[in-house]
């Protein structure tokens, strides 16, 4: 055991808890009962305070880790502490690739349940939980297998239960099957976000992949311009070599940089160029799964560029018939001349059964905000307002900031969350500091 | 807990009816605080702020009253704050501080030692005792409310800007001392403000009102620099008052 200063991926809001690292389950059961109060982490790439417990003992995942052998129909049983990235460097070769993969592949299978996360594929295959066909949970009264048709409950309220229901140890899921390591990527630029939302609103369903990166700085006539990429798999290569797994990031940021460095001025600078170099249409252009699914992959620890404040990613997801929330979000946050790195747009498609599942049918919007303009806390606050009375939401796995009162709205199911979280757990042992924050874990 | 900008949900005021705190605990309510413990020496004071912090968005706030004189105490106050709030305490502000008339304690050995009583005694013992519970929550905040006058200090105010100028020293070892525990202490040095404590009072260059202190307050517990200057330009202007000749410091201190 070790004290370890904790914090998420943004960098704000330490804390300091107690650390352990369990192998096996035993192991697991055996830190619950001498712990008073626990959560599980995986690589810590939740953005705010979901993985850590000030005072209380966290439960570092990563030695719960392997793979199993991948069935001809494509299950496979995976330890929870490993990563996407660990999980794909074995399947790709197999010709297997992840139902659903987040931006970045540094996840544990174990988070990617707990915050249920998306892909580019959500309008077509749903989110992550989707593809869970079982797992195995412990819980304070002991360790259980669940399944939709097992305490379907149970399994439900853990996917996207950011681990308040116990501590996964092992994710049984059904992999994708691909005969290609790429992507084939149709690319082009809209010159506003009225344009790029009607062309994904038409086209969205006829791709497996789709994504926007919304330039939130421009102004006027251009307000939200934005490039489309939308792919499908790729079909088998002429070429009769194996297929390529990921490969390790090539560059690093040392140490943090100043903060104030990613401002108004370089972050407008950035976009601008972005934009410029994104061809205004190119169709069919094969892409390294790698390049498309986790550009960010490629820059390790790249949240140090945002300096010692750190920064906040926003996300929220608006039904489809709230389009005009987007435009005015997007709007305010122009207006406000908040700095925002080119954000990301995409379409949802039905929710599953989770009961703090974030998303749902519409749309969704990712921002990076840099910590630091007196304006933001109150503008984030305003753009709550105009979620919530869309009948949106905010994401938890991405959130740092949101007021406790706004919760239980966004959330209908919350009780429903709680009254299974207290069968489990009826001690309250099982809290974060974002359940604290948010009201979230009794 | 507290969110991404340092705004707390639980918070405790020791000197919670001074005009600064009440400031600055209207504005942690419109942000995020919800839980607010309020101590001072004036029960109806505190209980005006209790309500003003209600108005403002606090859901539950209590009361405790101290006297800063009685330092054996001061670890009792602050258990008795925390237990009130019963939850995890996000940020406890010490605001406590007598300004005192310089001219008729200097000769007093009793009014003297009640100056260094209140404005460094007490919130030292205080202290230790916030230390510990904080540290043992592996998170928290504390904002000290020091003076600009601890910068450097001056004749006519020995007696006040001596102690804080001690208590603003020392709280900076307590900073480092905190690193690693998920524990942070934040310095507020204002200038001249106008409030109930500085009435009668000649206003020096810089004077802002209690609201700027608290905005000011605000963008700091955000930035979480050591060091809060309200207003922020106070920063230079306290390079200037270290390396002045003391002849023309205390020349231009002189009231």
């Amino acid at each position: 055991m070790s004290k370890e200063t904790l914090y998420g991926w943004g960098r704000t809001s330490p804390s300091v808890s107690d650390v352990v690292s369990p192998a096996t389950e035993l192991e697991v059961i055996k830190d619950m009962s001498t712990a008073k109060r626990y959560i599980a982490r995986g690589l810590g790439r939740s953005y705010g305070d979901a993985a850590q417990l000030g005072g209380g003992t966290v439960i570092d995942n990563r030695d719960l880790d392997g793979v199993g052998v991948i069935s001809n129909d494509g299950v496979v049983t995976v330890g929870a502490g490993t990563s996407i990235d660990e999980l794909l460097s074995f399947s790709i070769p197999q010709g297997w690739f992840v139902p659903v993969t987040p931006g970045t592949r540094q996840v544990t299978l174990g988070g990617a349940v707990a915050a249920d996360v998306h892909g580019k594929n959500h309008h077509v295959d749903g989110s992550f939980g989707n593809h869970v066909l079982e797992m195995r949970l412990v819980t304070p009264k002991g360790a259980v297998t669940i399944s939709p048709n097992n305490d379907a409950e149970l399994f439900w309220a853990t996917i996207g239960g950011m681990g308040l229901t116990g501590v996964i140890t092992t994710v049984t899921l059904k992999m994708l099957k691909i005969e290609s390591s790429h992507v084939l990527v149709d690319t082009e630029r809209f010159a506003n976000l009225d344009a790029v939302m009607a062309a994904m609103q038409s086209g969205d369903d006829a791709y497996k992949y789709s994504v926007a990166w919304v330039d939130c700085m421009s102004k006027g006539s251009s307000m939200g311009r934005a490039i489309l990429t939308r792919g499908d798999h790729a079909p088998k290569d002429d070429s009769t070599k194996r297929l390529e797994g990921p490969k390790p990031a090539k560059l690093f940021v040392p140490f943090n940089a100043p903060s104030g460095l990613l401002n108004t001025f370089t972050i407008k600078a950035f976009n601008e160029l972005w934009f410029r170099a994104a061809p205004k249409k190119k169709v069919g252009q094969p892409q390294s799964l790698s390049a498309f699914f986790h550009p960010l992959d490629g820059v390790r620890d790249w949240n140090r560029l945002y300096g010692k404040r750190g920064f906040v990613q926003y996300q929220f997801a608006v039904p489809d018939n709230a389009g005009e929330t987007v435009k005015k979000a997007i709007e305010r946050l122009s207006s406000s001349g908040v700095p925002s790195f080119l954000a990301v747009l995409k379409r949802f498609g039905a929710s599953n059964d989770g009961m703090l599942s974030f998303p749902m049918p519409g749309w969704t919007l990712a921002l990076d905000l840099p910590v630091g303009p007196s304006a933001l806390p109150q503008v984030l606050d305003d753009l709550d307002e105009m979620v919530l009375s869309a009948g949106g939401r905010i994401y938890f796995a991405k959130d740092s900031r949101l007021s406790h009162e706004k919760v239980r709205a966004m959330y209908p199911r919350l009780d429903e969350f709680l009254n299974v979280k207290n069968r489990v757990d009826p001690e309250d042992r099982l809290i974060s500091d974002l359940s604290r924050r948010l009201h979230i874990g009794r | 807990m507290e969110n991404a900008f340092g705004q707390p949900q639980n918070v405790i005021v020791l000197g919670g009816s001074s005009d600064i705190a009440r400031a600055i605990t209207k504005k942690l309510c419109t942000a995020r605080a919800h839980t607010v413990v309020l101590a001072g020496r004036n029960q109806q004071l505190l209980d005006e702020s209790a309500k003003e912090a209600q108005e403002y968005g606090a859901t539950k706030t209590d009361t405790l009253l101290f006297q800063a004189e009685e330092v054996a105490k001061a670890g009792e106050v602050v258990s008795a704050a925390f237990d009130k709030v019963g939850e995890n305490v996000d940020l406890v502000i010490i605001a406590v501080g007598l300004l005192g008339n310089q001219r008729e304690l200097e000769n007093d050995p009793l009014g003297s030692a009640r100056m260094a009583d209140v404005n460094y005694t007490w919130p030292v013992a205080a202290l230790g005792e916030i230390r510990r519970r904080l540290v043992a929550q592996g998170s928290g905040r504390i904002l000290v409310i020091s003076s600009v006058a601890s910068v450097r200090v001056y004749r006519d105010a020995y007696l006040y800007s001596g102690a804080k100028a001690g208590l603003d020293r020392l709280c900076q070892g307590i900073a480092e001392s905190l690193k690693g525990t998920g524990v942070t202490l934040q310095l507020l040095r204002p200038g001249f403000v106008r409030s109930k404590m500085t009435t009668g009072q000649k206003e020096a260059p810089f004077t802002t009102g209690v609201n700027e202190v608290a905005e000011n307050t605000m963008r700091g517990l955000a930035s979480g620099d050591l060091v809060i200057w309200s207003p922020p330009i106070l920063k230079y202007v306290a390079v200037a008052m270290r390396l002045m000749p003391n002849q023309i410091w205390q020349k231009l201190m002189k009231r």
